[in-house]
């Protein structure tokens, strides 16, 4: 009983797949995008059946013809906003299967889509029209892993929760943790160059990387799986592909420092009267806890009064955050237990003193449980979101200071279009890494309709743009936010950006449609 | 013996200190005992007899006079009466053990229970406890303190109702198959059940609160109890790992799969 409330958060996402799934599916890609590029066809999977395990190849064409719905968990994000129309999944086992299947595409102009635990949020991990679902499940063993200089050399496919549990023994962990953990591939963290929860400490991809393998989209493998942290030999070409949303090559393996695992850590979620306490607090916690401060996470009321309706960790007394208007998870991570707690409790004293006005009320985990529960409240904001109705998700990065004025400027903004009622938005809410100036803007609507999505862009994106802030922080461009990537990036790099394209994948094949603006 | 006029319930909770249920328990190498260098907290079912007694001085008010919580333990052990502190106890006892001493065993801890109970200026009117701990799961603690104080006992509740004038309560306990309600006359001693109550978070007013709470000390000999244990751990093991399961082709293969095992139709 009490081990499943433990799993019960790795197995969130697979869950909250699941939960939208029977959700009506709304066509949003758009299907009249024009292409060269050819739909996969019998001969091909016939080429494919050459090397590949029968197990390897899900496809409704002939010989296969695997039911359509099996591939439906592939051609669909798991929001239901996005919605593939592709024959033919493809599980390589193997480096040089990709390799082989990559090469054939090239010769056929057939676009792929390489595909990690599908839990973007962007579009980026499903085909736009019938592209080949190039899928890295099965490529999921660890290579190797060095105790001594904590390098952790992985399969594109390794699920991150996986990992983490792989490096739990030799008391090391992942540098990155997102809610999706359960379901991510470190692959899709990489070519996604996501953020999440440890960003804060651990810094981006960019620096915990070392090396990766790539298959290029001529289908030559590109071997830079380096275990070296310094190595100023020429041009850092892996630093393209993090973050490249597999527009110029599939990662296949992963050469990532893993940091030793924090001997003692604590969460704190505080309960402030208002958004003035937030930024005063934490120039307070990030003085005080100094090296040990791990995160530092911000929720508004309605995304926590959401999350914890929709039972994904116990929330507060009511009657003890009566009043307050939001919230601030606190972790600290160090070395010591003891000397963690006395600056931890110096810290609580400090700001629970009613004088300084700063806090209305707060829990300190008392247990691995209830650091798990606590977490859970602020890691479950999506999930309770997607079960409240359609989520429009904008993830942007703004100064901290202006995270309120920014959904309180969206809200007011969709009031005088006469949207914030019921049957249209239900609820506009923020929350995120308050630590690394990123917020999530969640828009929770009955329905995704034309109307609100016009409402709301270039709404937001100008707004963004106003503060010099980026559009996409975490969650990459996809297919959703092509257009919107000039609001953040100048002509001249966006037309650097199409040069390199041109020059890694000159058929356009790989992950077509996404990203680049067209 | 009782004073009949004392109307005012006072309550005593036992807690024990546990490695975390979220931890991955390993076996050492010599297979007799676990690896204790990991994260520790209240043992869950503690949790909950904290948080009903707790919501039982909310209920009462004022009719319950004092809530005392008490540790078993290592000088670690005192952390666990802290959070109980925080979460609404009282006062503390801690019965310390030297750090490298032998975990107590349930005959011994139901003596030093009882002993302390005797101690109290103010006679013990009930006992809530967890009714086993995660760790060992022997789940004896509640039964043999009732039995050695000669006290009535309510197991495995999901639901208590005190009935402070009378002296009475009245409790629900899980059984097999159902619900079994008793009534029983206090002294008492109640082990509690998963689903008795959600445990609340101890709130960071309530655990500063806390650090100011009395706690007192005894050795195991101030209260004349020997703690040596009676029982020899002869070997520990983990459990057979769970093979994962494969996909079957077609129902013949399933049933054919099946009759292999051993397993037929009815």
């Amino acid at each position: 009983m009490l081990s499943a409330v433990a799993r019960q958060r790795v197995l969130a996402r697979a869950s909250a797949w699941k939960a939208s799934s029977s959700f009506l599916h709304q066509r949003w890609a758009s299907t009249t995008v024009s292409s060269n590029l050819n739909s996969v066809t019998e001969e091909d999977l016939a080429h494919f059946s050459s090397f590949l395990a029968p197990s390897s190849i899900l496809s409704t064409l002939s010989p296969s013809n695997t039911p359509a719905d099996e591939l439906t968990p592939f051609n669909d994000d798991w929001m239901g906003k996005y919605k593939g129309r592709s024959t033919t999944v493809l599980k390589p086992r193997t480096t040089e299967e990709v390799s082989k299947i990559v090469k054939h595409c090239n010769e056929k102009r057939i676009g792929i889509v390489p595909q990690g635990g599908n839990t973007g949020l962007v579009g980026g991990s499903v085909p736009v029209r019938d592209e080949l679902i190039l899928s890295l499940s099965n490529l999921n063993k660890v290579r190797s892993f060095d105790s001594v200089s904590g390098i952790l050399v992985a399969d594109a496919g390794c699920i991150l929760q996986s990992l983490t549990d792989y490096l739990a023994p030799h008391s090391h962990i992942m540098p990155i943790d997102l809610g999706a953990k359960g379901s991510c591939h470190i692959g899709g963290n990489v070519s996604t160059n996501a953020g999440g929860l440890r960003l804060m400490r651990y810094g981006s991809l960019h620096g915990a990387v070392l090396g990766l393998e790539v298959v290029m989209p001529d289908g030559t493998i590109l071997n830079q799986l380096s275990g070296l942290r310094k190595d100023n030999t020429g041009y850092d070409l892996k630093q393209l592909f993090i973050g490249a949303e597999g527009t110029l090559g599939v990662v296949t393996g992963i050469s990532i420092l893993a940091p030793v695992m924090p001997a003692a850590t604590n969460a704190v979620v505080l309960a402030l009267p208002s958004f003035d306490q937030v930024i005063p607090l934490f120039k307070i916690v990030k003085r005080d806890m100094g090296e040990i401060l791990s995160a530092f996470e911000y929720m508004d009321r309605e995304s926590y009064t959401l999350s914890v309706k929709h039972g994904q960790g116990k929330g507060l007394s009511e009657e003890e955050i009566e009043g307050a208007q939001c919230f601030v998870l606190i972790e600290t991570s160090g070395g010591n237990k003891e000397h963690d707690e006395e600056k931890l409790s110096n810290l609580l004293e400090k700001v629970m003193d009613p004088d300084a006005g700063l806090v209305t009320s707060g829990v300190l985990a008392q247990s691995p449980a209830q650091f798990e529960s606590l977490w859970a409240i602020r890691e479950g904001i999506p999930e309770a979101i997607g079960k409240s109705g359609k989520a429009y998700k904008y993830d942007v990065s703004i100064p901290a200071s202006k995270f309120k004025e920014f959904v309180d400027k969206t809200k007011d903004h969709l009031l005088s279009k006469g949207l914030l009622h019921e049957n249209a938005i239900k609820g506009v809410v923020g929350y995120g890494h308050f630590g690394d100036g990123n917020i999530h803007l969640n828009i929770v609507a009955a329905a995704y309709t034309p109307e609100i999505a016009a409402a709301l862009e270039p709404f937001v994106f100008e707004l963004v743009a106003s503060y010099n802030g980026s559009v996409s922080a975490e969650h990459g461009i996809g297919y959703a936010k092509t257009s919107a990537m000039r609001y953040s990036k100048d002509q001249t790099s966006i037309e650097l950006m199409k040069k390199i394209k041109k020059l890694f994948d000159p058929n356009g094949i790989m992950n077509p449609w996404k990203v680049l603006p067209q | 013996m009782r004073p009949t006029s004392a109307r005012f319930l006072n309550v005593l909770v036992p807690v024990k200190r546990c490695v975390d249920y979220a931890v991955k328990i390993r076996v050492n190498p010599d297979q007799k005992g676990i690896d204790l260098n990991v994260k520790h907290s209240m043992n869950p079912f503690d949790e909950i007899a904290v948080e009903e007694a707790v919501r039982l001085r909310e209920k009462l008010k004022d009719a319950v006079k004092s809530i005392k919580v008490l540790t078993v333990g290592p000088p670690k052990a005192a952390e666990t009466l802290r959070t109980a502190l925080a979460m609404g106890a009282d006062s503390g006892i801690h019965i310390e053990l030297p750090e490298t001493a032998p975990a107590p065993e349930p005959l011994s801890i139901a003596k030093l229970i009882k002993a302390s109970i005797e101690k109290q200026s103010e006679p013990v009117d009930l006992v809530i406890m967890g009714k086993q701990a995660i760790d060992d799961d022997a789940g004896q603690t509640g039964q043999m303190l009732a039995g050695l104080l000669g006290w009535s006992q309510a197991t495995f509740a999901s639901k208590v109702e005190v009935d402070e004038a009378n002296k009475l309560a009245h409790v629900t306990r899980e059984i097999d198959g159902g619900l079994e309600e008793v009534k029983c006359k206090l002294p008492l001693v109640v082990t509690t059940d998963l689903r008795l109550n959600e445990p609340r978070y101890a709130s960071l007013p309530n655990i500063m609160k806390a650090k100011k709470k009395p706690i007192e000390k005894f050795k195991p000999s101030d209260l004349g109890v020997d703690v040596t244990p009676i029982l020899e751990t002869i070997k520990i093991s983990e459990p057979q790992k769970r093979v994962g399961g494969t996909k079957v082709g077609s129902v013949d293969e399933l049933v054919a799969k099946l009759k292999a095992a051993g397993i037929t139709a009815v």
